[in-house]
């Protein structure tokens, strides 16, 4: 007879890893599908920043906790993902920066987000490699980073000890309704599941689709590049005040530069070609802010990719119209949010009652309010 | 600025390939990161380091640089190109910062990597590759500290030993991982180029006229010292490169030369995603091309020792016949013109097909020498990561390469996997019980040579920075 499981994952990235993990040890049967391995696509190839300074104000509870989540993974995820905790700082160089960060610094704080503002002196005796052009800092002890490229390995660990049926490398190429199920096609044979829950990243509108619902979701390329090890220059996560900029130094050496510049590509193809002229950019915005940076040579650039919705907030929660069926994904700054917002669901999956709401996409299938009608 | 075809490197295939395009009426720009043309087989020395000696590659390097410096060729040396963008756009660093230059056809002309198979101690002071070799004696009339082993295999052994011994220098013995019947097997095939089979015997006698012993089916086990290199440990092989058991000799050295073979260089057509085979005979993972060197990327063409190793002659041929591919893809050459041009490079090349077969050969990598690595040496030397940590990842479920590299930070340094690539994907496969094919290829991604931020940067104000909007709150 054919195995039936309680739950098929589709997707392996931080969020679809992260519910199959808490469904199985809540002892439902789960099976995790990906087309490739764990962890290779925005879950692994992110800047690792766990910042509460470039997160959405509606989120900031639930970055909270999930920051709290990755300080301990070695607790409740069991294997390392190279998370350091340490103070963060968001950058203003110009006046009109300065009112930009204290207007976003100060509804981050109201959401709970323990950020206070210092001035340039404050900001250089927390983080010594500044440079003397800051005027004023975001400064929030809450914050760190992971090594984002350890994240499938610690997970796969971790699924594998959960009892998790793990199928990498098999692309799910449609789903069919029926039965009190569904059934997963793929090249390597069907698989069949009583529930499933899409958790595909910039995929989740293709995944959605399979099930005959439309969710636009936006593509972003985001541009990162590492330095080569170098000695110290840095010992704190640095952001500016627009978000643009993401920095922070390795126990190994190495300087992660991000922040969101976008390289040329979609959906279909990843991430075709970066853009010098903006990889310079990022790079003239790191430098300007950690000067010793520039002693150091670029040893590698790449292209992640970022989901989007509508009105920027997670696809978190139910899919409407079929039983069953559930989506997570699309969660703004998602590596820092992501294991706690796919726990809540992973809650909602197991019948319990989650902390905190769940970002349902009932608002995203309705028309935008904020378009007009159509002559 | 705006040209029609952009030429990256200035060795044989692609100097050859921008005079064939420029003949043709094409406007090109050359990048190379070395002072002068001539790729790595004819090396210009460094001004004020002539290299008294006469040689054919020195010859052939200086025909070359002779008719490049005549041709209304765009000449960049000394650059080093970071970025390669569809379209094509190439940034590079030179003397004046960064420089950028577009044009609808690129050709890589980008050479090869030196492969060595590591071995305990191989990291240490006083290791030098042999193609590193050809360097020091090429460029900078300098050799390696004396006295000196020379290991490895392949053609470069024997050209390496007798450019030290010409330099004046102390050759203690040379190892080669061939046998003597190898090399007489070969030999006919080698005669298909009586110049270079001239020039290969002139190296070996040289080698022999001065009693250095040459120890064929031999390898280096081990090099041991405290600071720097001190001893060399040598050990008989079979045939796949497997030590065999046999008993161990030793030279005290001041230097080891050690090489086993080139690795293609295609980082370029691996960036734009062309279509690649492995071709073990060849070196590694080749972009697939027709006979005039385009690439699956419409306007990319490839040519060199970079689409697998054949040798400088080779080069020669199908560099000609990309430029020519490219005059005649934007429309300055009829049919019948680039059929005139094109077919005694086509003929030629033909023509080479046993010999580079044969000097391929003796350089291909051969199975039992992975085998040999020991589960503690480091395979991956920027980020020090040994046989014994690549298996574990296999054990943890790594499959491919670059999933390899995220378990275990291999190949991530700044040699981007060029140094320990090869390796540690053969290491990965053998401990899979896989072939090579089946654990891929290493992504390539820019900057193709690390380049430091600072050059990068060049002068700015910070109100030059285009900061795009905030994201949302």
């Amino acid at each position: 007879m054919t195995r039936v499981h309680d739950l098929a994952v589709v997707g392996g990235g931080v969020h679809g890893a992260t519910a199959a993990l808490f469904c199985a040890r809540g002892g439902m049967d789960v099976a995790l599908l990906d087309r490739g391995p764990l962890c290779r696509e925005a879950s692994g190839v992110n800047a690792g920043t766990l910042t509460m300074q470039m997160t959405r104000v509606a989120l900031i509870p639930y970055a909270l906790r999930a920051h709290a989540m990755w300080a301990s993974a070695s607790e409740w995820l069991g294997h390392d993902v190279g998370v350091v905790v340490c103070d963060g700082l968001s950058l203003a160089f110009t006046e009109q920066e300065a009112e930009i960060l204290t207007y976003r610094a100060g509804k981050r704080r109201e959401a709970g987000a323990p950020i206070r503002i210092v001035d340039g002196r404050e900001a250089k005796r927390i983080e010594p490699g500044l440079s003397d052009e800051v005027l004023i800092a975001g400064h929030c002890e809450v914050d760190g980073y992971a090594n984002a490229y350890l994240t499938g390995l610690a997970y796969r660990r971790a699924l594998i000890e959960a009892g998790v049926a793990l199928h990498e490398n098999r692309a799910v190429e449609g789903v069919d309704q029926g039965d009190g199920g569904f059934t997963l096609r793929t090249a390597q044979g069907p698989l069949r599941a009583r529930r499933i829950l899409l958790a595909g990243g910039v995929w989740i509108e293709p995944m959605l689709a399979w099930l005959g619902v439309d969710l636009p979701i936006k593509t972003l390329i985001n541009q990162l590049a590492v330095t080569e090890r170098v000695a110290p220059v840095m010992q704190t996560v640095i952001g500016v005040a627009s978000g643009l900029l993401s920095l922070k130094q390795y126990p190994h050496g190495t300087v992660v530069i991000g922040g969101g510049w976008q390289a040329v590509g979609d959906r279909e193809r990843g991430g075709v070609e970066l853009l010098p002229e903006r990889l310079v950019g990022n790079v003239r915005l790191a430098c300007h802010a950690v000067p010793a940076l520039g002693h150091a040579r670029l040893a590698r650039a790449w292209a992640g990719l970022e989901a989007e919705t509508r009105d920027a907030l997670p696809a978190a929660g139910p899919v409407p119209g079929v039983n069953e069926a559930y989506v997570c994904g699309s969660v703004h700054s998602g590596y820092t949010s992501g294991p706690y917002i796919a726990r809540l669901l992973a809650d909602r999956i197991l019948g319990r009652e989650p902390d905190l709401p769940l970002f349902p996409i009932d608002r995203l299938l309705a028309p935008d309010p904020s378009e007009g009608t159509a002559p | 600025m705006k040209s029609d075809l952009i030429v990256l490197g200035g060795g044989p295939a692609g100097g050859n390939a921008a005079l064939a395009a420029a003949a043709a009426g094409l406007s090109v720009v050359l990048f190379d990161e070395q002072p002068a043309a001539g790729g790595q087989v004819w090396r210009a020395p460094w001004a004020g380091k002539a290299d008294p000696h006469d040689s054919p590659e020195r010859r052939e390097g200086d025909a070359l640089r002779d008719a490049l410096a005549s041709s209304p060729v765009d000449l960049r040396f000394g650059r080093r190109v970071w970025s390669v963008g569809r379209a094509f756009r190439v940034d590079a660093l030179g003397p004046d910062g960064n420089e950028w230059v577009e044009a609808p056809r690129l050709i890589a002309a980008t050479g090869a990597h030196e492969r060595v198979v590591p071995f305990p101690g191989w990291t240490l002071p006083g290791v030098i590759g042999l193609a590193a070799a050809t360097v020091l004696l090429k460029s900078h009339a300098a050799r390696p500290a004396g006295p000196v082993v020379v290991a490895g295999c392949g053609p470069l052994l024997a050209a390496v030993a007798a450019g030290i011994l010409k330099a004046g220098g102390d050759v203690a013995a040379v190892v080669d991982l061939a046998s003597a019947r190898d090399w007489l097997v070969a030999v006919p095939h080698l005669a298909s180029r009586p110049s270079l089979l001239a020039q290969g015997l002139g190296w070996t006698l040289k080698i022999a006229g001065r009693g250095v012993p040459v120890l064929f089916r031999h390898a280096v086990r081990r090099v041991e010292g405290a600071e720097r290199a001190e001893r060399v440990v040598i050990a008989p092989v079979d045939e796949t490169g497997a030590f065999t058991g046999g008993s161990e000799r030793s030279f005290e050295i001041g230097s080891l030369v050690v090489g086993h073979g080139l690795v293609p260089g295609g980082e370029v057509p691996r960036l734009f995603r062309a279509k690649t085979r492995f071709d073990r005979l060849r070196g590694g993972h080749v972009p697939e091309l027709d006979a005039d060197g385009r690439t699956s990327i419409a306007g990319l063409y490839a040519a060199g020792d970079g689409v697998g190793i054949k040798g400088a002659a080779a080069a020669v041929l199908n560099g000609t016949l990309a430029g020519l591919a490219a005059a005649r893809d934007a429309g300055r050459l009829s049919e019948s013109e680039w059929r005139k041009r094109a077919e005694p490079a086509r003929t030629a090349a033909a023509g080479l097909a046993p010999f580079s077969d044969a000097i391929a050969g003796l350089m291909a990598l051969r199975a039992g020498q992975v085998a040999s690595v020991p589960a503690e040496t480091v395979v991956c030397r920027c980020e020090d990561v040994t046989r014994g940590e690549i298996e574990a990842a296999a054990v943890a479920g790594a499959t491919e390469v670059n999933q390899l590299k995220h378990f275990t930070r291999c190949g991530m340094g700044p040699c981007q996997g060029r140094m320990c690539g090869e390796t540690a994907a053969e290491i990965l496969a053998r401990s899979l019980g896989v072939e090579r094919e089946a654990v891929g290829q290493w992504t390539a991604r820019p900057p193709l040579r690390p380049v430091p931020l600072a050059d990068l940067l060049g002068r700015f104000d910070y109100s030059d920075i285009p900061i795009p909007k905030p994201a949302p709150l």
